[in-house]
């Protein structure tokens, strides 16, 4: 099934789903060698991002957190893709310069959405805006 | 958001990677915020120099080829360019370090560390000019007592748009966003580091809404850009107006918040014994260093300073004032270039730090090992160190 949505960071990337229901502050949330949660008051608490899917709200605190997602690309621990309700510009500049594929805004909200589960496999197209569930 | 023909060929490619990702960020952002269209910027400020802060992201600074189109300065580094090896700083830290700074140099950004870029020759905006800086002190105080016109600008955002010359178009670019939305009435007499005081105050009180402040008295530049930094420290707004005073301030809002004497004295009650003095946050003006010089030699009596006291202000402002940097320096104070207290990784040893800044209360023990701040007047920060 494909969802449309829109465009924020260019290219495509197909793998495992992992959602959080909170926004995500990456400059403290996640560590950028490991790839792992470490704030604790996050529900994905302890899991890692690496390689998957990462189904969030959006970001939110320090800009900084731009060059964190471009630190876990650089150390080879980031989410393959990335999908937002609405983006905002701290992920969606650390998306771009780490050229990690984002689509926000599609027609389904996935976090609150039944169809969509941790750990399902989905490809994002982030440079045409859309979504492809199985 | 609409396109020219001429930025369209640079978000396909056409002048090259960099330009290309400059232009998806801004349109990724202008998108994201309903912008009608990119406008032309005057100026750009970027955050995200310190090494301490962006670690190894500065590759994709080095990646990055070509001129910025339009006069662009810098933040705050790690270490002073200069005497870096008198600081707690490594080689290998200063080697990182420069290969950061040589990056945006290197991109025609000047070789200018600091976050008053609006103190500098010919760095103030004039009003109603359209610019793209990042650093919340330099945002609120461009926007607020200049009356220029930016957003809250991230690093990349900065970077992108003194790389194209453009910024989005929405935001405090507009002047429907830029009217007051809440009312503050300081019913209390302020001088000096009381306005950092009040900043962190309005800041936690109004988060994103607009405010206009009311004074009893008229404000210094220098108690203005405290009350700066202290808003951008705790609220997430980038514009306020005082009423009388600064350029937009045109309309009252119904809703009335009123700040007593009590407010502000509360952020006085630490009591705690400093182990280090820092004054510079943002980066002390000419007129500061020669306040702080007065108050050295009246506190003195003959003594140096018993404790460590670090002054942090912007090089063109230190070479312009060298021989009452001389004199500072004569009593046992250090007077430092191109960073800061809070984005140096040197100063993370102390256990409780005497300033009069309202930014350090917020991200020093954040940012320098869990230290704690205690305010104070700007003489009682030198009595202290006697």
């Amino acid at each position: 099934m494909k969802i449309k949505g829109r465009s924020i960071s260019k290219g495509t990337a197909t793998g495992k789903v992992l959602i959080s229901k909170q926004k995500i502050s990456f400059l403290g949330a996640v560590d950028p060698v490991t790839g792992i949660i470490v704030d604790k008051t996050l529900d994905i608490y302890g899991k890692s991002i690496t390689d998957r899917i990462l189904v969030f709200p959006g970001g939110k605190g320090s800009t900084v957190g731009s060059y964190v997602i471009y630190q876990l690309k650089k150390h080879g621990k980031s989410p393959c893709a990335m999908i937002n309700r609405s983006s905002d510009t701290i992920v969606a500049a650390g998306a771009i310069i780490a050229e990690i594929p984002v689509v926000d805004s599609l027609e389904i909200d996935l976090i609150e959405a039944e169809q969509i589960k941790d750990d399902m496999e989905v490809l994002v197209n982030g440079t045409e805006g859309y979504i492809e569930l199985p | 958001m609409y396109l020219t023909k001429e930025e369209e060929r640079i978000y396909e490619g056409e002048e090259g990677w960099t330009k290309k990702k400059a232009m998806e960020i801004l349109v990724a952002i202008g998108d994201i915020n309903n912008a009608s269209e990119l406008i032309p910027i005057a100026s750009a400020h970027m955050s995200g120099v310190s090494y301490k802060t962006i670690g190894d992201a500065f590759e994709f600074i080095n990646r990055l080829e070509g001129r910025v189109n339009v006069k662009s300065t810098l933040n705050p580094m790690g270490m002073d360019r200069e005497r870096w090896n008198e600081m707690n700083i490594t080689k290998e830290f200063a080697d990182k370090q420069t290969a950061v700074f040589t990056a945006y140099k290197n991109l025609g950004i000047a070789p200018v560390c600091t976050c008053i870029p609006y103190l500098l020759e010919a760095g103030a905006p004039q009003k109603g000019v359209h610019i793209a800086w990042s650093e919340s002190s330099a945002v609120l105080y461009a926007n607020s007592v200049l009356g220029a016109r930016t957003n809250m600008e991230g690093a990349p955002s900065a970077l992108a748009a003194a790389l194209i010359g453009k910024t989005p178009f929405y935001g405090l670019h507009q002047t429907e966003n830029r009217a007051p939305e809440i009312r503050i009435c300081a019913n209390c007499d302020l001088a000096d580091s009381d306005y950092s005081a009040l900043g962190f105050l309005i800041g936690e009180l109004v988060g994103n809404r607009i405010p206009l402040i009311e004074l009893p008295s008229v404000p210094s530049k220098d108690e203005l850009k405290h009350l700066s930094a202290a808003i951008g420290a705790t609220g997430s707004v980038g514009l306020y107006h005082i009423r009388g005073l600064t350029p937009e301030a045109w309309d009252i809002p119904t809703e009335k918040i009123v700040v007593e004497e009590g407010d502000v004295t509360k952020f006085y009650a630490v009591a705690e014994e400093a182990d280090v003095i820092a004054i510079g946050c943002p980066h002390c003006s000419s007129l500061e260093l020669q306040q702080i010089h007065k108050l050295l030699q009246v506190e003195s009596k003959g003594r140096k300073v018993k404790r460590d006291f670090f002054i942090f202000t912007a090089r063109a402002i230190k070479q312009r004032m060298q021989d009452l940097v001389i004199q500072i320096e004569s009593y046992g104070v250090k007077v430092i270039c191109d960073t800061c207290f809070v984005v140096s990784p040197a100063f993370e040893q102390y256990k409780c730090v005497l300033t009069n800044s309202g930014k350090m209360m917020r991200y020093v023990p954040l940012l320098c090992g869990g230290a704690r701040v205690r305010l104070c007047k700007t003489e009682e920060c030198v009595r202290a160190a006697f």
